[in-house]
């Protein structure tokens, strides 16, 4: 059977008990929201939603990091892969914030602060990435040219 | 707060594990060593403001239903050259 609940983008929506997943720490800023769901936005996009379940307004998009990368490799602290009790980084879901500015085409995804869930125990957590290549604002179309360039 | 002097090569224990060492001083910077077991998360300050405020900054990322739609086609588009590329390959 599935759950109601109200989401930014689609109104209230019915979801599966699956769906939710648990952030114990909240993300940063935002310590107190302790569940989030992810939702499609539309057929093959790769942009998804990450919405907070007790607050209607308060939702992300958010993309795979591989899905604008050419290759990317998330290294984050024992303790925060331990935190969602996986047992490496390969079990992982990764998903990057996004930020939309007004010209679209600029924005950006935040992969200093990766999103990391383990989707068997459905946990979740905002990382940080120790890795110096990665910074808060990547220009997402940038970075695809790139990846096609190489191509 | 515990305030200690201490020199270049000098260092201080954070419980019996966890060891800060003073590498280098050079004007106004201080070069640290953490000595710290692998679960022990070390990070800059600045780095969990840094994420906030991203967090912040992209909740307030105001954009018309349709905008995601079109930047989600520039995604298969670039797919689509891959796969044709691809084809050409073969």
């Amino acid at each position: 059977m599935g759950i109601k609940v109200v989401t930014k983008p689609f109104g209230e929506i019915e979801i599966e008990e699956a769906q939710i997943i648990n952030f114990p720490e909240g993300i940063f800023g935002f310590d107190d929201i302790d569940k989030f769901v992810i939702l499609d936005s539309h057929e093959k996009s790769p942009f998804k939603w990450l919405q907070a379940w007790s607050e209607p307004d308060l939702a992300f998009v958010v993309i795979r990091p591989q899905d604008f990368l050419v290759e990317y490799e998330l290294i984050v602290s024992q303790n925060d892969i331990e935190f969602v009790e996986a047992e490496n980084v390969n079990e992982l879901l990764v998903y990057a914030i996004v930020r939309i500015p007004s010209n679209p085409s600029e924005m950006t995804a935040n992969l200093q602060g990766p999103i990391i869930i383990n989707p068997k125990n459905k946990m979740g957590k905002q990382a940080i990435s120790l890795s110096e290549k990665y910074g808060v604002r990547h220009r997402i179309l940038d970075e695809i040219k790139t990846t096609r360039d190489k191509e | 707060m515990l305030v200690l002097a201490r020199k270049i090569n000098e260092s201080i224990m954070i419980g019996d594990d966890i060891e800060l060492v003073v590498i280098d001083i050079k004007g106004d910077q201080v070069k640290l060593g953490i000595r710290a077991p692998k679960n022990i998360t070390v990070h800059r300050k600045e780095i969990y403001e840094e994420i906030q405020q991203e967090n912040i900054a992209a909740l307030g990322s105001e954009f018309k239903p349709e905008t995601l739609r079109d930047l989600s086609d520039f995604f298969t588009l670039e797919k689509d050259k891959t796969d044709e590329k691809k084809d050409d390959r073969e």
